[in-house]
């Protein structure tokens, strides 16, 4: 066990792993991906209320789970990094924290096309709707946070402490912008009749879910490699790999 | 003054020993160099009143409206307020080194943070809970919410203290750390308006309040116990960085 982590703290061995795994997820992703797309949009049935725009629910739902599975792992790694300094559990919620961004950024937009023709508004101060912007927030703010420190090590351990100060909050921010919405706002559009979906919609949308994972780890392994690259640059392993290629 | 600091020296050097001498020093300390900066303490309260102020102005002075919207106006803008104040928290302990003491002392950082936090809430979260009513009147806020509305507040703001503490130790190492500590705190304190913001309006509608209180006092005791520890953190990372 101690023999894995501290194969883990050396970024060399990280370097040579992700290469062998890298493509397994990349080709995963892509098959998921397309295989979700495809049946998704051509194979599932329309919804009988809502007709096709229900399909947008094939990016929505994955990018809005991504956005919050990436918050907690970047607090997780955060939370590696500062007890155990291992360097590359920084890397990869360095290179984490934007496709976070990114992905909570997907699903409030396509939450705002889907409201269009569902709700007839770009936008509603629903409770989820909240609380994933409130989510984008917390990811700019620890992006600039690491950004703000001149040096590196600093930036990185402040920015995992504001990262598991974060997760911490996420749950109170959450249920507590739900009990708003329901003091304000009498609930008119309830998700919760999508639980009852028929196996026809939810296989796809479960395939596309595993697939926005895949992408995410094999995104992640991908970039981390390069932050690798980026931080090690003046290790004697790193030059010499660029000497041979 | 003198001959009671050399008596305590001694005693403080133990570690684990003199927690409480510690404490109360800090406090002491702090209060004394707060209330000799009055304008820093009466900043935030005079930052309250004027964008208070403006919301009249800038919509409707329609007592009718005011007296809608005044429960979530006079929280956001204590809140804002709260928040214009935190940068000062540690910045002068930092500037002229004194935080490197406390930094060193044997006695826990995060109990010696938490006496700063304290002392923040007395000359911040405080006076502004005691002005609240005050400028609810001006809001028309309708009779039998102003306890409440006093009383959330200063539960409520010393949630803000301890929160925005973290923040403010994350940023004090920063040269212009003004604007991202906004964008740090600001989503954090999300909860603390919420239930703050509806005790007011539950007490207005001749509901119970106590729901909502005590939900502002879970918050608090969720604060005091777990953000020392990270303000501690912070601390540290932004000294040796």
């Amino acid at each position: 066990m101690w023999a894995f982590i501290n194969k883990l703290r050396s970024p060399k061995w990280f370097y040579a792993i992700s290469a062998r795994l890298q493509p397994w997820f990349w080709a995963l992703a892509a098959i998921l991906i397309v295989t979700g797309t495809v049946w998704g949009l051509a194979f599932a049935p329309a919804d009988y209320q809502q007709g096709n725009s229900f399909r947008i629910i094939y990016v929505h739902v994955p990018a809005a789970f991504l956005a919050q599975s990436i918050f907690v792992s970047m607090a997780v790694a955060g939370f590696v990094f500062m007890v155990w300094k291992i360097k590359v559990a920084d890397m990869a919620a360095t290179v984490m924290a934007p496709l976070g961004a990114a992905m909570t950024f997907v699903s409030l937009f396509s939450g705002a096309v889907w409201g269009v023709p569902t709700w007839g508004t770009w936008w509603m101060w629903d409770a989820r709707l909240t609380s994933m912007l409130i989510l984008l927030f917390l990811y700019l703010g620890v992006i600039a946070l690491r950004g703000a420190f001149s040096s590196r090590d600093s930036g990185s351990r402040a920015a995992s402490v504001l990262a598991m100060v974060g997760v911490i909050n996420i749950p109170i921010i959450k249920y507590s912008v739900e009990w708003w919405y329901t003091l304000h706002q009498p609930a008119t559009f309830t998700v919760t009749g999508r639980a009852a979906m028929p196996t026809e919609m939810w296989v796809p949308l479960l395939i596309m879910v595993l697939g926005f994972y895949s992408f995410f780890i094999a995104l992640t392994l991908m970039r981390t490699r390069n932050e690798i690259l980026r931080r090690e640059s003046n290790k004697r392993w790193v030059r010499e790999l660029a000497q041979e290629t | 003054m003198q001959q009671e600091s050399a008596a305590v020296v001694p005693r403080l050097k133990e570690p684990g020993e003199g927690l409480a001498l510690a404490l109360t020093a800090t406090l002491k300390r702090d209060l004394v160099l707060m209330l000799r900066r009055r304008g820093e303490v009466l900043n935030p309260l005079v930052f309250f009143a004027l964008v208070i102020t403006l919301f009249p102005i800038g919509i409707s002075p329609d007592p009718e409206l005011l007296a809608l919207i005044a429960p979530g106006l006079l929280w956001v803008a204590a809140l804002l307020a709260a928040l214009l104040s935190l940068d000062s928290l540690f910045r002068s302990d930092f500037d002229d080194g004194s935080l490197e003491q406390l930094l060193l002392a044997p006695q826990p950082l995060a109990a010696l943070t938490l006496a700063k936090v304290a002392v923040h809430w007395l000359l911040t979260g405080l006076p502004l809970a005691l002005m609240a009513p005050v400028l609810g009147i001006m809001l028309a806020l309708p009779a039998g919410s102003y306890l409440v509305l006093a009383v959330s507040l200063a539960l409520g703001s010393a949630t803000l203290s301890l929160i925005g503490a973290i923040g403010a130790a994350l940023t004090v190492g920063l040269s212009r750390g003004g604007v991202l500590l906004s964008l740090l705190v600001l989503p954090l304190y999300i909860p603390v308006l919420i239930f703050g913001a509806g005790a007011v309006q539950a007490a207005i509608a001749g509901d119970s309040v106590s729901a909502h209180l005590a939900i502002l006092g879970a918050l608090l005791a969720a604060a005091l116990m777990l953000a020392p520890w990270a303000i501690a953190a912070s601390l540290r990372i932004s000294i040796n960085g």
